[in-house]
């Protein structure tokens, strides 16, 4: 029950962009078609997972017994990048659709704050395996979600009259802010 | 001097370039955080940029970005120490965001494109400026979030680690006006910066057309 629990409140009630503010730049800078939107969210699934896991196991079984936690920010943020770098890789030589598909999203995802955040936040709230796995891919879901929520809302405004010094990020924030608010009251 | 100030006008990181939202959204509860968050990416950024513009011959081009990254990580770790022996209360207060430094866009951005391509004196104006830039939005932000929200302005609270005493100005002492808590809340912090960003805009176009 719990773990359910773990589950919809990272997707809803403490999502990662509405309340903890991470991912806000490939937020506001991908969000501008829907299709665009639902290929980065998949990819930042996909490298949240995985990093997830190996940043958690490397925690508990290299830098705690060695007394070097105080390596986690270098250490995560370069396994992230390795990772990313690896899977781009691997999708060009075995996928070349899915490449083409997915591959300019792919490096933008090591300065994406979501990815580090996310692995940090596993430790700091001090989850087991299990709950770790379940908050990572609960607050990824939650990524694409209101990303792909969020370009439909801005598709729509394109061609709505906004005052000229609201066009843009402006009322692209004000929407957010008032899709947080909804998201806030999502109780189960 | 004068091209530093030019910088915070021209290029402000998070007004114009809109870069580096995520920390600008989440410290802004209180005008301390936003102070002391501002200083620290000024410290990394500076150093940061210093170190790739002084080694900037020495990197080959396709390892640019894993290098920059290592560089800019270890500035946030020596910090992350420091705070975390010398100003416990701060380093809570800025939990994850501080470690989030690294993949801040604007200090990858900056020493991407100025520090790697440009001598020491352009990399140190260029990264006072923008870091000046940054602490001057947080400040605008946290000040409207904190008066409306709670009605206080923060000054000294987790730095009475060092100072001793602790300097909570209180805004309306006579009404018992009611805080609006919405805008301390992650929803009120998208708002105010859409609204002050459309401000921001509007001035600017003006001052362009005089």
């Amino acid at each position: 029950m719990n773990l359910i629990n773990l589950f919809v409140t990272s997707i809803f009630t403490e999502n990662i962009i509405l309340t903890k503010f991470l991912g806000i730049c490939p937020f506001m800078g991908t969000s501008k078609k829907e299709e665009t939107a639902y290929k980065m969210g998949i990819s930042v699934t996909i490298v949240v997972t995985l990093s997830s896991i190996i940043t958690y196991l490397l925690y508990k079984y290299l830098l705690v017994p060695t007394e070097t936690t105080y390596l986690k920010t270098l250490m995560f943020i370069l396994v992230i990048a390795s990772l990313v770098q690896m899977l781009e890789i691997i999708i060009k030589k075995y996928n070349k659709n899915l490449y083409k598909a997915f591959g300019i999203y792919l490096p933008l995802i090591t300065t994406n704050c979501a990815v580090l955040g996310i692995t940090l936040l596993n430790i700091s709230n001090d989850y087991n395996f299990i709950e770790m796995l379940i908050f990572s891919i609960g607050s990824s879901i939650g990524f694409t979600l209101v990303i792909y929520l969020f370009a439909s809302i801005r598709e729509y405004l394109n061609n709505k009259p906004i005052p000229e010094s609201f066009k843009g990020a402006p009322i692209a924030l004000i929407t957010a802010g008032i899709m947080a608010l909804l998201f806030m009251r999502v109780v189960i | 001097m004068k091209q530093i100030l030019k910088i915070v006008k021209s290029d402000n990181p998070i007004f114009v370039l809109m870069l580096g939202l995520c920390s600008s959204l989440a410290v802004t509860t209180k005008v301390e955080n936003a102070f002391l968050m501002g200083l620290c990416v000024i410290i990394v950024l500076l150093f940061s940029e210093i170190i790739a513009s002084i080694i900037k011959k020495l990197v080959p081009d396709n390892v640019k970005i894993p290098v920059y990254i290592v560089i800019i990580g270890t500035f946030v770790t020596i910090l992350e120490i420091i705070l975390d022996k010398y100003i416990h209360s701060l380093y809570e207060a800025l939990s994850i965001y501080l470690p989030l430094i690294v993949v801040n866009c604007i200090v990858l951005g900056r020493v991407l494109s100025v520090a790697s391509k440009s001598n020491l004196k352009t990399s140190i104006k260029d990264s006072l400026g923008i870091g000046l830039g940054y602490t001057i939005s947080l400040l605008a932000i946290s000040l409207v979030r904190e008066i409306i929200g709670s009605n206080s302005i923060t000054l000294i609270d987790s730095l009475s680690e060092i100072t001793g005493f602790k300097l909570v100005v209180n805004v309306f002492p006579k009404n018992n006006l009611i805080p609006m808590s919405f805008v301390s809340s992650p929803a009120g912090a998208f708002i105010i910066l859409g609204i002050l960003m459309a401000l921001f805009k509007k001035v600017g176009t003006k001052n362009e057309s005089n």
